[in-house]
């Protein structure tokens, strides 16, 4: 019996299907106007139509964080942003409890100021870095990056940041160097999640070196053109957008280059639930609910039904070379 | 005692085991659930089928500790609603979750065990929801319609179950820790009980 009938698809009459070469000829205009001058110039104004509609400036109280929209291939999502409102209070951040609602009612205790990040391990130029050197470091970029949790919910935020790179650069890895560890700030005065043992403190995620070289890797100090709100992790976090969220470090006191894969937080507390790569997947299940599809927060309505998960979380083009060759079903 | 008597204290009891869900429905009406309102509806309902079990469970030792003998007016109502509560519970997730396609709900149910032990809990209570009239206690004979209702002792374990696997994926044990304190005590009272009146007293109690 089936309460509806088609499951994946709504099949269209033949006749609303676009013939092929109509499609492909749209293709050849496409790749005409990109070579044109004029094609060039109507592009920037489209995209620049598009970001002054997408990102209301400001919405919060925080101090601005000015960024210049980013360069890099697949950093500047077209969809619609998440509102201010929801990516600021529904958080997973354990340090400061377990539900959505616990970090934004209690981060606001948290101490940004002075901060310091400790880039150190297998590295020429290890250094303490202080907050306002790290805000300094490379010029601000507006990238607007899916984020798809690991419990099947989606969101786009407008981050402020820049490529880990530029900081991986600065501090020279030596060739020992083929992992990255991110420690986060584990203060049982300022965090009263870290007094449960839900997670073994201080929480520590880890990229492989190249995962973390890749430009789409952003170490992000804002979002919404202000500086990060406690509870998304200030005043510095990682994104990495192909990955599930919580791969993402918030409040990140110390960057570690180690030589053997990091035992990473998650992949301690439950290792056949969360692996090291935690790459988003479609096709690799959770071993207690489908990765297939996401519902996107403050878009898809009740009823809605939830949208399918796109391998990579859409940025397959960009990062799926990291990958080739490896069974990403044994390392998920 | 007298309160549980009074002719009002049946409908009012009604009017407040109907109160969580009708605040949860009116608040997913007004968009009032916060960023994910499906969410926060399926896990309510369940929180609160879970709850009310936990109170069915209490009538009897209450009764016996307290003296308030009225209580047990109060029981049928209360499995009734937390059989409600967890009819809705199951309904939120095949809808908001499933989108209603049977094919994908019968999937996930056989895949995951956390899904399979809550629906097992579900199929549980369902005969003794059925048997919640008294015609039926009367059909059955009270030996025999107590009997079926002591299903409940299993049911409460294959709740926590499935509520400490769902939590297992968050490695976050502290609620369901509370409700499995609860659930022990309010069975251990019942052993101890069975075992003071000795093995003849055992089958009614």
């Amino acid at each position: 019996m089936h309460l509806r009938k088609f499951r994946h698809y709504e099949h269209p009459v033949a006749s609303e299907i676009t013939p092929q070469a109509v499609y492909e000829s749209r293709r050849d205009w496409l790749r005409w106007m990109a070579t044109g001058a004029a094609g060039a110039a109507l592009a920037a104004w489209a995209n620049g139509e598009a970001l002054a509609q997408a990102v209301p400036s400001r919405p919060g109280k925080l101090p601005p964080l000015d960024a210049v929209r980013s360069a890099v291939p697949g950093a500047v999502t077209m969809e619609k942003p998440t509102a201010y409102q929801d990516v600021t209070t529904y958080n997973n951040f354990y340090e400061f409890g377990t539900d959505k609602s616990d970090p934004a009612r209690l981060a606001g205790a948290l101490k940004t100021r002075p901060w310091t990040v400790a880039v150190e391990g297998e590295v020429r130029k290890p250094k303490v870095y202080d907050i306002e050197e790290l805000l300094k470091l490379a010029p601000m970029e507006e990238r607007i990056y899916r984020l798809r949790c690991v419990e099947g919910w989606s969101m786009v935020i407008p981050w402020v940041g820049y490529s880990l790179a530029e900081l991986i650069r600065r501090v020279e890895p030596t060739g020992n160097a083929k992992y990255v560890e991110f420690h986060t700030l584990a203060d049982k005065a300022q965090m009263p999640g870290v007094r449960s043992s839900v997670l073994l403190w201080p929480y520590v995620e880890g990229l492989r070196l190249d995962e973390a070289m890749h430009p789409l890797t952003l170490l992000a100090f804002g979002l919404y053109g202000e500086v990060l709100p406690n509870q998304n992790g200030a005043p510095v976090r990682l994104v990495v957008p192909w990955k599930y969220g919580f791969k993402s470090a918030k409040s990140i006191v110390r960057v570690r280059f180690v030589e053997k894969q990091p035992t990473t937080a998650w992949s301690a507390a439950a290792p056949h639930e969360y692996g090291f790569y935690s790459n988003v997947n479609p096709k690799v299940d959770h071993p207690r609910w489908s990765q297939a599809t996401e519902r996107r927060i403050g878009e898809d309505g009740l009823f809605q039904r939830k949208r399918p998960t796109q391998m990579f979380n859409g940025y397959e083009a960009q990062v799926a070379h990291l990958y080739a060759g490896m069974d990403l079903k044994k390392f998920y | 005692m007298h309160l549980l008597l009074h002719p009002l204290a049946k409908p009012l009891a009604l009017v407040l085991l109907c109160a969580p869900g009708a605040t949860l429905l009116w608040g997913a009406a007004a968009g009032q659930l916060g960023a994910n309102p499906a969410e926060a509806l399926i896990r309510s309902l369940g929180d609160w089928a879970l709850r009310l079990l936990c109170l069915t469970l209490a009538v009897t030792p209450l009764r016996l500790w307290t003296g308030w003998h009225a209580l047990a007016r109060f029981r049928r109502m209360l499995g009734v609603a937390s059989f409600f509560y967890a009819v809705l519970h199951f309904l939120a997730y095949a809808w908001l979750d499933m989108g209603l396609y049977l094919d994908d709900i019968l999937r996930d149910i056989g895949k995951r065990p956390f899904i399979l032990v809550g629906f097992a809990a579900l199929l549980g209570l369902l005969p003794l929801a059925a048997t919640s009239f008294n015609r039926a206690i009367r059909a059955l004979g009270a030996a025999r319609w107590q009997r079926l209702h002591r299903l409940v002792y299993v049911i409460a374990p294959l709740a926590l179950l499935h509520f400490y696997w769902m939590r297992a994926g968050k490695n976050d044990f502290a609620e369901v820790y509370v409700y499995a304190t609860i659930v022990a005590v309010l069975l251990m009272a019942r052993l101890a009980r069975a075992r003071r009146a000795g093995p003849a007293a055992t089958r009614r109690a």
